[in-house]
């Protein structure tokens, strides 16, 4: 069965989404520890991000965000974030208090895989790393790996990336550790035709577009995923 | 698994989404094959006599401040007004070598991305500058001329809508480009191997001065001072005395974007180095008259260089260097840049008689800003 993760920015209704997500069929809830500057994200995370920040969600009100939500869900919750909250907080402790607080592990966007190797994490790999630097994240990574399924930011985009196909053979030549698709994949569709090639997907800008409704709504888009999920043609 | 040029100490290194990781490879490695290229050289010397009008003017200042001889390295001079065609120069050239036909980059006060605009069109590149819209009010002609030049200037509407927003859309801009596209990063911050980069085509500006002082008095500085935003001709003029130990240096920041003065090691735009953030890590904003100043990180080899004492770094507020600026107007016939400003300001302060300031622009692009006030 194909894997769905979900991302949602941490605020004051996270845990209450997390709960529908994974209710509408979420094996997995990403939460988003916004930064001011994230270089990863279009324009939907980074307003989501900005509007965090705005209503004083630091690292501190994060965790509390992430044990409120680990009260509420069993599934792995991940956070993701960038290097400049880390080294403020100080990576250890950082993963120690996100561990304490439910954290499964953590994503960090930019720390590619040659830095700060001592951080035990989800590893990214994107259509341009190259076979060497795929069977380096692949050997670090923490329980599965995040394959970037574009060149470019975060957003939802018209067609499922191209390059996916390539980068999954590539991936699955170096290792045998579970692949998930994220970047760009928003529709139930896209959604199906990612899960024809990855062991799961992510799924991220239009989870908080969607969840900016209502944990209601939020249940039902990502029942439709699900449900697309469900349907894909087994490799 | 690091590389020498990565680090300086704990500063540097590549903090990136691992999307762009084959892209600075490429260019590390189109970095080192230029290195060891004589033709390369050469062909950044020549350009750089022939179309920047190198080697600039090392011109002695006796009126700015009686009793001390100052001497003024003349980057203001330089085709375009400013030390950034150095750069500019060189990292276009690199860019031809690497196949590349689209550049991008960003943009403070506007200087850089008019010597970007600059060499796209005499190398007949593609040029995209990306300009936070509040430095685009306050730098108007700056962005006439990047029109002029051709350039595609975008505006950056969120955030401060200054430098550090502009910076972080180039980024965007290079890891959805990067194939087609070379980052002209302005300043020496950014992922390694930028900051080397930046630095070594700035160093001309370190070479010449030193050259040009001692066929003058005979002597080396006692104090070699630039102003600091990103660090780039300050880390040009100082390439050409770190080893000499008794040559003072000294760096001046903006009082409100002092990210060396009062700033703290953090992550951002790809290097680790000291920035201007909150107990959380959030970057803050920057606050300086100067466009160019205005920006809340810097270097990381300027971080080093103030960890282990070799440079000292001063902040100069607003209105110090809107009187400095004025002054060096009516005593010595130069109206400088608001930013080199900073550094004229911190001249007035100290106790040595010869003195090396890097000039690092000419002041047209803010005389509406100076006079307004």
């Amino acid at each position: 069965m194909r894997k769905l993760a979900i991302y949602l920015m941490c605020g004051e209704r996270t845990p209450e989404l997390a709960e529908a997500a994974v209710e509408g069929g979420a094996d997995l809830i990403e939460l988003g520890f916004p930064f001011s500057d994230p270089l990863a994200d279009g324009p939907v995370i980074r307003r989501a991000g900005e509007k965090a920040l705005a209503e004083g969600m630091r690292t501190r009100e994060c965790l509390e965000c992430l044990s409120a939500t680990r009260a509420r869900v069993d599934v792995p919750l991940i956070p993701m974030t960038y290097a400049s909250l880390l080294e403020a907080y100080g990576y250890d402790r950082f993963a120690a208090d996100a561990q304490a607080a439910g954290a499964t592990s953590l994503i960090v966007a930019d720390l590619p895989v040659d830095t700060e190797p001592g951080l035990r994490r989800v590893q990214l790999v994107a259509p341009t790393s190259t076979d060497d630097r795929l069977t380096l994240a692949a050997e670090r990574t923490d329980g599965w790996l995040y394959l970037v399924t574009l060149t470019g930011t975060t957003g939802a985009r018209e067609d499922l990336s191209p390059a996916l196909a390539g980068l999954v053979e590539r991936a699955r030549n170096a290792t045998d550790v579970p692949l998930y698709a994220g970047f760009g994949i928003s529709t139930p569709e896209q959604a199906r035709a990612a899960a024809e090639l990855v062991d799961g997907i992510v799924v991220g800008s239009r989870a908080v577009e969607v969840a900016a409704e209502g944990p209601a709504p939020l249940r039902d888009y990502v029942d439709s995923l699900r449900g697309a999920l469900d349907t894909a043609v087994p490799f | 698994m690091t590389a020498p040029s990565r680090t300086y100490g704990e500063y540097g290194g590549r903090y990136v989404p691992e999307t762009l990781i084959p892209a600075l490879d490429e260019l590390e490695q189109g970095w080192r094959d230029a290195l060891g290229d004589p033709a390369f050289g050469t062909e950044i010397d020549e350009l750089g006599r022939s179309y920047g009008g190198r080697p600039t003017p090392l011109t002695v200042a006796e009126r700015f401040v009686p009793g001390k001889r100052i001497y003024l390295k003349r980057e203001d001079l330089l085709h375009t007004g400013a030390h950034k065609l150095n750069n500019a120069l060189g990292q276009a050239v690199l860019a031809r070598r690497l196949g590349k036909r689209r550049i991008v980059a960003e943009t403070g006060a506007g200087q850089h991305g008019v010597a970007t605009a600059t060499v796209c069109a005499r190398f007949g590149f593609d040029c995209v500058v990306y300009m936070g819209a509040e430095d685009m009010r306050r730098q108007a002609p700056n962005v006439e001329r990047m029109g002029l030049l051709g350039a595609d200037v975008r505006p950056v509407e969120f955030g401060t809508k200054t430098l550090k927003e502009a910076t972080s859309e180039a980024i965007r801009d290079w890891i959805t480009n990067a194939e087609t596209t070379h980052y002209l990063i302005g300043s020496c911050v950014g992922p390694a191997p930028y900051p080397e980069i930046v630095r070594e085509l700035q160093a001309v500006i370190g070479r010449e001065a030193r050259e040009q002082l001692l066929a003058a008095t005979g002597r080396l500085p006692e104090v070699a001072i630039a102003c600091v935003g990103g660090g780039s001709n300050a880390i040009g003029l100082f390439a050409g005395f770190i080893d000499d130990g008794d040559v003072r240096l000294v760096g001046v920041e903006a009082a409100g974007a002092a990210s060396l003065g009062t700033g703290r090691a953090g992550v951002l735009h790809g290097s680790r180095s000291s920035l201007l953030a909150d107990d959380d890590g959030q970057v803050l904003d920057a606050h300086s008259i100067s466009a160019g100043l205005d920006y809340p990180g810097v270097g990381p080899q300027h971080a080093f260089l103030r960890d282990s004492g070799r440079a000292e770094y001063v902040g100069a507020s607003d209105e110090e260097a809107v009187a400095a600026f004025k002054r060096l107007a009516e005593t010595e016939g130069i109206i400088p840049a608001l930013e080199p400003s900073h550094a004229l300001a911190k001249v007035l302060e100290l106790d040595e008689e010869l003195i090396l300031v890097c000039l690092s622009g000419r002041g047209d692009k803010d005389l509406a800003e100076v006079l307004g006030r």
